[in-house]
């Protein structure tokens, strides 16, 4: 009888979670929008999520752009297929790497500073401060924050995929020697802006906006003691990861599964 | 001043990824052919179209002048009926024009060879809508190996 108690009591939790989080979304981003006092908030906050994450971006995806045309030109070349090296870097890059990586990367680097400074600014009561001043939180502190993150991510995964087949042609063409010519035009022949690369832009604005929201919410719920906050950080971190390779499966089988 | 500096680099990384929006667009994909275009139609009935897939794409010798639109099955005959869309600029090909189903390499993908007839006078060119009459169905690698194997249990 105790567990059934259990399932029950855990899974209104998880309802009542899920109501709350929707509640700070639609306060947040719905209701009344002043977009005067909005735009110059959320390009301060594109800053801190956005151009602070440029440089792991920027790194990571020249390495995974480098890797991925060593191991697929080990590959390719016992098939006399090394020509194909292009669109091999540039279609796991737009269609998968891209996307995901970034948004791995980014629920690491933004979402959890995101939560952590939510989180203290409930628990120093800034929030409350703020309301007390009649300024709704929900507008000042987490709508320029959700949209900077929305905004800044598929940002991020584009520069990510340029980067990354840049990085392919570096060690594929200049260091392995391949052809550069049939790099691009073979790639060119086989990628397709619709196909791959609004798929992937597509792709990546849903998995910023699930980040940025498991983020803010966390961070607007947390128990405001240290514990609870590093309790909200982690559990940012886990649960959008999760998010984003589950929502991954999903959308590449609705994009890319039938044919 | 410092919100100057925030809002100068949130400029600088609004340029880089346009910049990388750009390379994608120019450099790594292909919308050359994707529909913007002008273009016309023709239709083929093949027997067997093989491994054919919509864009696959439609040649003459070896130029790419059109795409594959649709692939459907004839309702009273049964044979495949292969939908093209060919750019305007290619709209002299003669009616005597014939097509057939090859594949580029050993393990290539498929497409449409085609292969422009004799202009002659009297005779007019594909336009929109017109059906080809001439074409060759892709080889099947299975029909083949049993034509051997039926032509050398003979001999």
């Amino acid at each position: 009888m105790n567990w059934l108690i259990n399932l029950g009591a855990s899974t209104l939790n998880r309802l009542e979670m899920f109501g709350r989080a929707t509640l700070m979304l639609f306060g947040a981003v719905v209701a009344k929008p002043q977009p005067l006092k909005l735009i110059p908030l959320t390009i301060k906050q594109i800053h801190v999520v956005g151009v602070q994450s440029l440089l792991i971006i920027v790194v990571s995806g020249l390495f995974i752009g480098m890797v991925m045309s060593l191991q697929g030109y080990t590959i390719l070349v016992s098939y006399g297929a090394e020509g194909s090296l292009g669109p091999m870097v540039a279609l796991s890059l737009l269609r998968e790497l891209g996307p995901v990586v970034t948004a791995l990367l980014f629920a690491g680097r933004a979402g959890s500073a995101l939560t952590a400074e939510i989180g203290l600014m409930k628990a120093t009561e800034q929030l409350s401060s703020l309301e007390m001043m009649a300024v709704d939180p929900l507008r000042r502190v987490i709508a320029p924050r959700l949209w900077a993150g929305i905004i800044s991510m598929p940002m991020l995964a584009l520069i990510f995929s340029a980067v990354g087949i840049l990085g392919g042609h570096l060690v594929g063409v200049d260091w392995l020697g391949v052809d550069s010519g049939s790099y691009w035009s073979i790639m060119q022949a086989t990628v397709d802006w619709n196909k791959d690369v609004v798929n992937g832009i597509i792709k990546s604005i849903v998995f910023a906006f699930v980040i940025t929201w498991i983020a803010t919410f966390k961070g607007y719920d947390s128990i405001p003691t240290s514990e609870g906050i590093s309790k909200a950080t982690t559990e940012t971190v886990v649960f959008s990861s999760l998010a984003v390779l589950g929502l991954d499966f999903i959308l590449t089988a609705l994009m890319f599964g039938i044919e | 001043m410092k919100s100057k500096k925030a809002e100068l680099l949130v400029g600088v990384f609004v340029v880089l990824t346009i910049a990388a929006g750009l390379m994608l667009a120019l450099n790594v994909a292909n919308n050359s052919m994707s529909g913007s275009d002008d273009t016309y139609t023709l239709y083929a009935k093949f027997d067997n179209i093989g491994g054919l897939k919509v864009r696959s794409a439609v040649k003459v010798g070896g130029v790419t002048v059109g795409r594959v639109d649709n692939i459907s099955l004839g309702s009273t005959d049964f044979t495949p009926i292969v939908t093209m869309s060919i750019l305007s600029e290619f709209d002299q090909f003669p009616e005597t024009s014939s097509v057939s189903i090859l594949t580029s390499g050993l393990l290539g993908e498929q497409y449409i060879g085609f292969q422009p007839g004799f202009a002659m006078e009297g005779i007019e060119s594909l336009g929109q809508g017109d059906y080809i009459e001439d074409t060759k169905s892709a080889l099947v690698l299975e029909d083949l190996i049993g034509q051997f194997l039926f032509s050398s249990n003979d001999g």
